[in-house]
Parts: C-alpha cells; sequence; structure tokens
C-alpha cells in the first residue's frame, strides 16, 4: 500500500483541478480513500507538489526497424550523450536517438510512463516487439502502417470493403499492433516508382484507388472493428504548401468518422510569394474545431538537433535533397516504405521559424485541449526530452514572446503568434500530456487517478518556471512502485505491450495465404509474431 | 516414427530461406527439402546429443563450467566477446548484457566482413529495401564483389535473378543482370554483361561512375581497365531502368579503400534517384550476421566494435575491434559466441587467443574451442531451439526448432554465467 497524500491533485478526467487530495495504490492500481489502509502504508507527503497520472505520449518513433537504423546510422548523436551502467540499471547513449534502456530510463525520468510506437511495418513488427522486451519503465503499444498496403488496396479497388476490414484485424493480430497508422497514404507505393501523390483523388500507380479511398476506408474499419483508438493518420503532402488544404479536406472526407491526424505543424502549410511557406494554422485549427471526430498531436519543433525519420518515403528522399545531409530509404515488400534524414533547426532559419510558430499557433487556436495534444513528434521534429520547454512555451507568454524575438526576421513577418495571447493552465497540461492522448487512445486505465486506473503516477514541485518544474518530477511512480526520486532513476521495471485482439472471420487466411505466395518473400506461417516474443503484455479490449 | 516439420528456416546465410522441409527420424534430421547445398549441412551435420562442457581439454561439470568462465570474466581486465552473428537474438541480448556488467568490450564478425559496409552507411547513409522489393520490381541487377552463386545459393530463385515477380513475371527474362568483380566468377557466368575490374580499381570506376550520371566530362579513355564507353552506356541504362538494385559483397568492403568504396557505391545509389528507383543490398554472409548488428546498436547505439569498459558504450572501429584488440594483446580474457576466429583471424590475433582464457559457446568444437580453456556445447538455433535471426534485409523471422531442445542454448549459457559473476 502506498499513499501520496495531501498533494494538489490535477486530474482532469475526474474533474479534480489543484484540489488537495490523497492518492492511495494497492497491488499496482489506484483504490479509493476506503480501501486504503492508512497504517499499513507506505507515505509520500506531496504537501505543496503537483500530482498527476505519469505522461501518456501519443506520437513518439523510439523503437523498431527504422529508429534502430537512425541509431546506427547517426553515432554522432549518441557521442557525449551517454549513461553508465549502475548496479540497478544498464548503460546507454543517444540523444535524439537513445538505445532502448536510455530511452525508458529518459521517459520515467520525464514523467512519462505510457508511449505509442507511432509506425511499424507489419514485416518488421516482430523487429518492433523484440526492442519492447528491452525498453523498461514504459507501457507501449505499435501503430501498424496500413495506408499503402497492397492488399487492403486490392481490396478497395475490387469493391470488397469486408475483406479489407477481415485482413485489417488479422494483421493488427498477426502483428500484435494497437492501431492502424496511415502515412502518406499511397505515396509511399508511388515513391516505388520514383512518384508522389499531391491530390486525395490522385491515383495510386497498379492499383488504380486513390489516397481518399484508402483514407475513408480504414476510417471506417477502424469504427466497425471498435478499435480503440481511430486511424492515426500522417496525411498527404507534408511540409508542402498544399499541406493545409489537403488536411482540410482529409478531414472532410471523414464525414464525421473519428480520426487522429498525427504531427499536424508539419501539414498546415499554404503558399505566399516568395520562397516561405505561409502558416495556415488559422484555417486548420478552425477544421478541428469544427470537427468534434478529430483529435491531433501537434509535432512541435524544437531548434537544435533532431533525427527525421518517417513511413514517407518520398518526403524523406525531398529532406534529403533539400538539405544535402545524409539519407536512408527502405522500400518494405508490399507494405510500406521509409526513410532517415539528419536535421538541425536553427532559429536563424526563416522555415524554421515558420514551422516553430505554426506548431504554437495550432496549440493555441485550437479550443479544446482534449483534442490537440503535446508532442514532438520525436525525434522527428525535436527529441522528446524538450517537452518541459515545450510546456513552458505553451504556459507562458513572456517566454514564448521573447523566444519569437530571436528568430529570424523574415520567419517572423506576418506572424499571428505575438497575437495570440492564451496560456494554457496547469490543468491544460494535464489533459495535453496524459488524459487527453490516453482518451484518444481509448486507454480506460492511463492518465487518470481515479479508482481502478494504473497506478502510474507523476509528482512535481510547483514552480514558477514550468519548464523546470517539468523536467525535473519529484516522484515518478510505475505500477505503484517508486521509480524515479528528484528527477532520477532509482529503480527499474519492465514495461508492458499494449495490443488490441479485434476478431475476424478466419476464412479470410487462406486469401492471405496465397497473397503471401504470390507476393512475400517469407512464409505466411513464419509472418505472424510469436507470443514469446513479448512475455510483458496486456491486451487491451476493443470497445 | 518419421516427423515433417514445414517453413523451417536455414540459418546458413543471410537469405535465411524460410520454406525449407525436413524429416525428423530418431530425433535426428534425417533429410532436408529445399535447401541449397550450403544449408543441408546445417541440418545434416548437427548431432544434437547432448555433450559436456569442456575445462582446458577434460569434460566437466555444467556448474563447474560456469562457475570457472564467471571467475575468469569477472577477474579479467580487459575481457572481449566476440562472434554472435551465429546465434540467434536471444542469445546476442545476453551477450550484450554481460558485456555491460563486466566492462567488456564487444565486437561481432562484422567487423572482418561489412564492417566497412556501416561505416559508409554512417558516413552517406544507404537506400535500401526489402528482398521481397527486388523480387517483384527490380528490372536491372547489378553485382559488385560478391558471388552469391557460390554463397548465397538461393539468392537467384527466391530473391533475384530468376524470381519470379509482381512486375517481373517472366523472371529471368524480364531482368537484366551486370557483374563487376576482379575476376570471373559462377556469378559472372550467368550474368548478360561482365565488367573486369583491375584488383584495387573498384573506387576509381565507382567515382568515375558517379561523375558520368551527373554529366561531368572525363578525360579519360578507360578506368580500373574498362573502356570509359562501357560506363558511359551502362549509366544510360542505369538512369533508364525501372527499379535498379545493386548488390555488394566484400570485394568492396575488404580490398583497398574499403569502406571509401563502399561510399562511392551507396551515393551512387543516391544519386540514381534523381532518374528513376535505385537501391542497394549489402549481401551478408552469417546467418544472422544482420541480428547481431541490430541488437548491439538497439542496446549501445553502435553496430559492431563497442567498448563498455568505461561503465557506458564507446564506439571504435579499429580500436575497439576484435582483430586490433588482439594484435595488440589488450584483452586479457575472451567470450566467443558461436564463432571460430582461431579459424579466421590473422595469425597475430588467432595465437593471442590462445594465449589468454578463451570461453566458448558453440554447437560445434570448432577450431576455437579446441584450444579454449572453457568450452560449452549448446543447441543450434533453427534446429534444436528456436529464437529469432534478421535476414540481410534486416528482415526478422522466427527460427523453429525441428527438433526437442535437449542440449542448453547459449541463451541459458550466459544467462547462468551473469548469475554467477553477479556473485563473484
Amino acid at each position: 500500500m502506498l499513499g501520496i497524500i495531501n498533494g494538489k491533485v490535477y486530474d482532469p478526467s475526474n474533474g479534480i483541478e489543484g484540489q488537495v487530495r490523497d492518492i492511495w495504490v494497492r497491488d499496482g492500481r489506484i483504490v479509493s480513500a476506503r480501501e486504503a489502509d492508512r497504517g499499513k502504508a507506505e507515505i509520500i507527503d506531496a504537501s505543496g507538489l503537483v500530482v498527476m497520472a505519469g505522461g501518456v505520449d501519443i506520437h513518439s518513433h523510439v523503437v523498431g526497424s527504422k529508429v534502430n537504423s537512425a541509431r546506427k546510422f547517426r553515432p554522432e548523436d549518441h557521442y557525449g550523450h551517454t549513461r553508465e551502467r549502475t548496479a540497478e540499471t544498464r548503460s546507454g547513449s543517444g540523444f535524439t536517438v537513445p538505445s532502448t534502456f536510455l530511452t525508458g530510463y529518459l521517459y520515467a525520468e520525464l514523467g512519462y510512463t505510457t508511449v505509442m510506437e507511432a509506425a511499424t511495418a507489419p514485416l518488421l513488427a516482430k523487429h518492433t516487439h523484440e526492442e519492447l522486451e528491452d525498453t523498461p519503465m514504459l507501457d507501449m503499444g505499435a501503430f501498424i502502417t496500413m495506408g499503402n498496403n497492397h492488399f487492403i488496396m486490392e481490396c478497395i479497388r475490387d469493391g470488397l470493403p469486408e475483406k479489407a476490414r477481415d485482413y485489417v484485424a488479422w494483421l493488427l493480430n498477426a502483428t500484435r499492433g494497437y492501431a492502424i497508422k496511415i502515412v502518406n497514404p499511397g505515396g509511399v507505393e508511388n515513391w516505388k516508382w520514383g512518384r508522389n501523390v499531391g491530390e486525395l483523388d490522385d491515383e495510386v500507380i497498379g492499383f488504380g484507388v486513390t489516397p481518399r479511398q484508402i483514407v475513408t476506408t480504414l476510417a471506417r474499419i477502424a469504427e466497425e472493428l471498435d478499435l480503440p483508438h481511430p486511424i492515426h493518420v500522417h496525411g498527404i503532402n507534408l511540409g508542402r504548401s498544399t499541406s493545409a488544404r489537403t488536411t482540410i479536406e482529409t478531414m472532410a472526407a471523414l464525414e464525421g468518422r473519428r480520426g487522429h491526424f498525427c504531427h499536424l505543424q508539419f501539414l498546415s502549410y499554404g503558399k505566399q510569394k516568395g520562397t516561405l511557406h505561409r502558416s495556415e494554422a488559422l484555417k486548420v485549427a478552425a477544421a478541428v474545431n469544427a470537427n468534434p471526430n478529430i483529435t491531433v498531436d501537434i509535432g512541435q519543433i524544437v531548434f537544435g538537433e533532431a533525427t527525421t525519420m518517417t513511413s514517407d518515403g518520398p518526403l524523406q528522399y525531398g529532406i534529403h535533397m533539400q538539405t544535402g545531409n545524409k539519407w536512408m530509404n527502405d522500400d518494405v515488400e508490399n507494405e510500406t516504405g521509409g526513410g532517415i534524414v539528419p536535421i538541425r533547426y536553427s532559429r536563424s532559419n526563416a522555415i524554421n521559424a515558420v514551422m516553430w510558430r505554426t506548431g504554437l499557433e495550432l496549440a493555441l487556436l485550437i479550443d479544446d485541449p482534449w483534442r490537440v495534444l503535446l508532442t514532438t513528434d520525436h525525434p522527428n521534429a525535436g527529441p522528446f526530452m524538450h517537452y518541459p520547454q515545450v510546456i513552458k512555451l505553451l504556459m507562458d507568454r513572456g517566454y514564448r514572446a521573447a523566444m519569437f524575438e530571436t528568430l529570424n526576421p523574415r520567419g517572423r513577418k506576418g506572424a499571428m503568434l505575438p497575437e495570440l495571447h492564451r496560456e494554457y493552465s496547469v490543468q491544460d497540461i494535464a489533459v495535453v500530456t496524459r488524459a487527453g492522448p490516453a482518451r484518444a487512445l481509448g486507454l480506460k486505465n492511463k492518465g487518470h487517478l481515479g479508482a481502478g486506473a494504473d497506478a502510474d503516477i507523476t509528482v512535481y514541485a510547483d514552480m514558477e518556471d514550468r519548464e523546470e518544474m517539468f523536467a525535473r518530477p519529484r516522484y515518478v511512480i510505475k505500477d505503484g512502485v517508486v521509480v524515479v526520486i528528484d528527477g532520477a532513476l532509482v529503480r527499474e521495471r519492465p514495461g508492458k505491450t499494449l495490443y488490441v485482439a479485434p476478431a475476424y472471420a478466419p476464412g479470410i487466411e487462406a486469401d492471405i495465404r496465397e497473397h503471401f505466395r504470390k507476393n512475400y518473400t517469407i512464409s505466411f506461417d513464419n509472418f505472424s509474431v510469436h507470443p514469446d516474443h513479448f512475455p510483458h503484455r496486456e491486451m487491451v479490449q476493443c470497445r | 516414427m518419421k516427423r515433417v516439420v514445414e517453413n523451417v528456416t536455414c540459418t546458413f546465410c543471410g537469405c535465411l530461406c524460410d520454406d525449407i522441409i525436413v524429416e525428423v527420424e530418431d530425433n535426428r534430421i534425417s533429410r532436408v527439402r529445399k535447401a541449397c547445398a550450403n544449408g543441408r549441412g546445417v541440418f545434416l551435420d548437427y548431432d544434437p546429443t547432448p555433450g559436456k562442457p569442456v575445462i582446458d581439454g577434460r569434460e566437466a561439470e555444467w556448474e563447474d563450467a560456469i562457475a570457472e568462465a564467471a571467475k575468469v570474466l569477472a577477474r579479467a581486465d580487459s575481457p572481449l566477446i566476440y562472434g554472435l552473428s551465429s546465434s540467434a537474438c536471444e542469445a546476442q541480448r545476453k551477450a550484450i548484457a554481460l558485456a555491460d556488467l563486466i566492462g567488456a568490450i564487444v565486437d561481432t564478425t562484422s567487423s572482418v566482413c561489412h564492417g566497412p559496409t556501416g561505416l559508409a552507411m554512417q558516413a552517406v547513409g544507404e537506400p535500401t529495401s526489402s528482398l521481397g522489393e527486388i523480387r517483384n520490381r527490380a528490372d536491372l541487377l547489378i553485382f559488385w564483389g560478391c558471388n552469391p552463386a557460390a554463397a548465397h545459393l538461393r539468392h537467384f530463385e527466391r530473391y533475384s535473378l530468376n524470381a519470379e515477380g509482381t512486375l517481373v513475371p517472366n523472371g529471368r527474362r524480364d531482368r537484366t543482370m551486370i557483374v563487376f568483380d576482379v575476376r570471373p566468377t559462377a556469378t559472372s557466368k550467368a550474368a548478360d554483361e561482365f565488367f573486369q575490374v583491375l584488383p584495387d580499381g573498384d573506387f576509381e570506376v565507382l567515382a568515375v561512375l558517379r561523375a558520368l550520371v551527373q554529366g561531368k566530362r572525363i578525360g579519360l579513355d578507360s578506368v580500373g581497365g574498362i573502356p570509359l564507353e562501357r560506363l558511359r552506356d551502362l549509366t544510360g541504362r542505369m538512369k533508364k531502368c525501372r527499379y535498379g538494385v545493386f548488390f555488394m559483397g566484400m570485394g568492396l568492403t575488404m580490398s583497398r579503400a574499403r569502406d571509401l568504396n563502399v561510399r562511392e557505391l551507396f551515393s551512387l545509389t543516391a544519386q540514381l534517384n534523381e532518374f528513376t528507383r535505385f537501391t542497394v543490398m549489402p549481401m551478408r554472409g552469417h546467418g544472422n550476421v544482420a541480428g547481431a548488428d541490430q541488437v548491439l546498436t538497439w542496446l549501445s547505439g553502435y553496430p559492431f566494435a563497442v567498448s563498455f569498459a568505461r561503465g557506458y558504450p564507446q564506439y571504435g572501429p579499429g580500436e575497439f575491434s576484435a582483430v586490433d584488440v588482439l594484435v595488440r594483446e589488450e584483452a586479457d580474457a575472451a567470450l566467443i559466441l558461436a564463432s571460430d576466429p582461431a579459424a579466421h583471424f590473422p595469425r597475430a590475433a588467432a595465437m593471442q587467443l590462445k594465449r589468454i582464457p578463451t570461453i566458448v559457446i558453440d554447437p560445434m568444437l570448432n577450431l576455437t574451442a579446441e584450444t579454449a580453456h572453457v568450452y560449452f556445447p549448446t543447441c543450434c538455433y533453427g534446429v534444436d531451439a528456436e529464437g529469432v535471426s534478421y535476414r540481410m534485409d534486416n528482415v526478422p523471422i522466427r527460427l523453429r526448432g525441428a527438433l526437442p531442445t535437449v542440449r542448453p542454448t547459449d541463451e541459458s549459457i550466459l544467462d547462468s554465467i551473469i548469475e554467477a559473476v553477479k556473485r563473484c
């Protein structure tokens, strides 16, 4: 039994905003005060401290094939960013792409206890699960890329949406995935021909289907399967001056179905005279505000080192050509692709300045904090270790204005940001960093402190400097065990892999087997993730 | 009683063919179907009869051998852990955990094989693909300094030259094959066109190809023994193909200029994407050498030549690579996992291995094991134990164990050593 008493509790899911409450924990779960056995409990006196649920990251690239390629190809990222082994913990290295144990430690030391890996190719899902086993401290799920999947596109072409639905359910089971991820629908397949898509009604070469059909079909399938998280969309035209328009069109195409649009900052640009894109945060935010079926995360850029890595093959090639930086590409048979390019965001760069303010404008213009969640699309827009800085930018308009003044003047021109005086409250931060992502993910036991929730709890000192406050939690508790004290890891614990297991008609397997025989280089019988791959696991029920 | 096991994966080479059918009789594999000549030996030559560990040439009890190995490693000032690439990822993960615990230097067979490929990738990147993309799309195949017709016997059939794919339904007839090498090989005999490069001339040929792709004027009649006109003609065809692939091997990584050769090739591949799609595939040798790169990278940040001596991972090809550490007589104890460096290393390095206490974990009593201080006869992943391995294109495959696991696994031995070291 553990009691965290006298703390100022911020638990938006249960309507608690800064009231002094005691939180009681037994067997890794939060229990009601009635069930508390005060005499036998270990007590943490949180008087004057802020108590929240453990942080939940809805979109981060931390494990699996693409991340590991980035680790391998960026030794320069790791020098000087090392951690020594201790009797309790493993050593590690890396800044934008830390090694697995270090990733778990760094997230925990930031008060985060749940993280979603944003993109896993089905063929490479085993790799993701192997790394998850070596990533302690965090409960994690993997989003499975399906936006360029041949089997799904063939079903759409042949007018067989039920068959596509059974396949998607089978695929989530086979890969032990958590959600349907869509990355540049159709564009990644076209990249295998050296092309891309630019409009929702462009044709995917060889399939005669369109990005619009892929997105709407998968959105419907996610609802029909009652998946806890809807489609998770990285739309077409990322980074281009047409992105805001096609983002809004994609939202409209959902016709009220649920959808999560990730790292929206990268997809909120319009055209203006000259070489710079224009921030279309106002228009995109208006579309989000008008569509209650939509959640988004920001993908806020942070000045400094980053590593771009997406399943968006043509995008990554474009970044390589634009920056001249080294480039990894990986086309994955019948499914998806991807690439990696290192990047450095700089205040003196006008393009980066526009990106920076676009992210903040979105966060400040979207009214409902439950639907605009905090991410840096780690490590694409910056590493997650910088979340406290982003929090301070949202909470402190003086700090925001001061940083804005340091940006490239060309990038500041015409900015709406200086007129946005909104400041996030502590409760708003609790929403965008835990309660909101947990709700969007359909994780009923995460992101709140009510009875029955997982005992993942973070205690912060209530400091005026919000960056310092959120950078160094006083306590982090995972599954009811104190794992971090004063911002430093004190105990390692394994995390769990979260996955879904939607039902499907077993007859689909014969078709999929034939698809494998024709198109894959591994046997159908060797494709599925073996349960031994992840002894630490928890199935999340479909709704 | 005969039992048939299907979809078995062969671990001989980086192709990891996963369509093998084996027949089991009296707890031995009696017949293997679909495997190549190299692969059949993996199944047929292995004797799964349990053996006993050996200390200094004498049979010993398991617990005594574990205790002795732990004592040697715990007392060493600069232990080396080497090999890894013929074991499964489960064991590789334990080997790195042990290295972290005792502050060892870890190196894999990559360092004497495709290590320079890794350095090139770190310098300029690597546009690559899974093997299925090559099977389904590639119409231009260029093999450079590699000889799959001898080393990766089913590569042509399953992944490249002869494979029938969605956009190349007629297999061989829909593809053009070109070979660059310093001598004619079994592979070059299968090619439509062979470019014989002068020994150590690869860098120059690659540099000129890059210049030609960029449309630069070259004031030479020939380069690396090849007439310029032939190279110019080739660049034209490279730009016009639908999906081109370079396959590269140790002819580039282990000849003069090493990683610089590979850098040129990877840069050329990237450049060609301005005109069409082009990727490159390193032809990895050992069954799970790609997995060794992967595991060491996710645990330390680096793919080979890593030292944990300072308590955190440091990267140092040339400094922490096994051959160098041995030749400089820095390592004072070694643990060799699933590898035979005594048979493959330069003499000075192999001699040093004999002088220091060496622990070998391997299914076979190989040359290194014969002179080891402690030898553990373990099971063979993919034959009598399950485990994960990564194909040359980094696709992970779960190995089946056709035979029951009777011998201890590499993983369990390493686990026992870790526990014993903690008690030392």
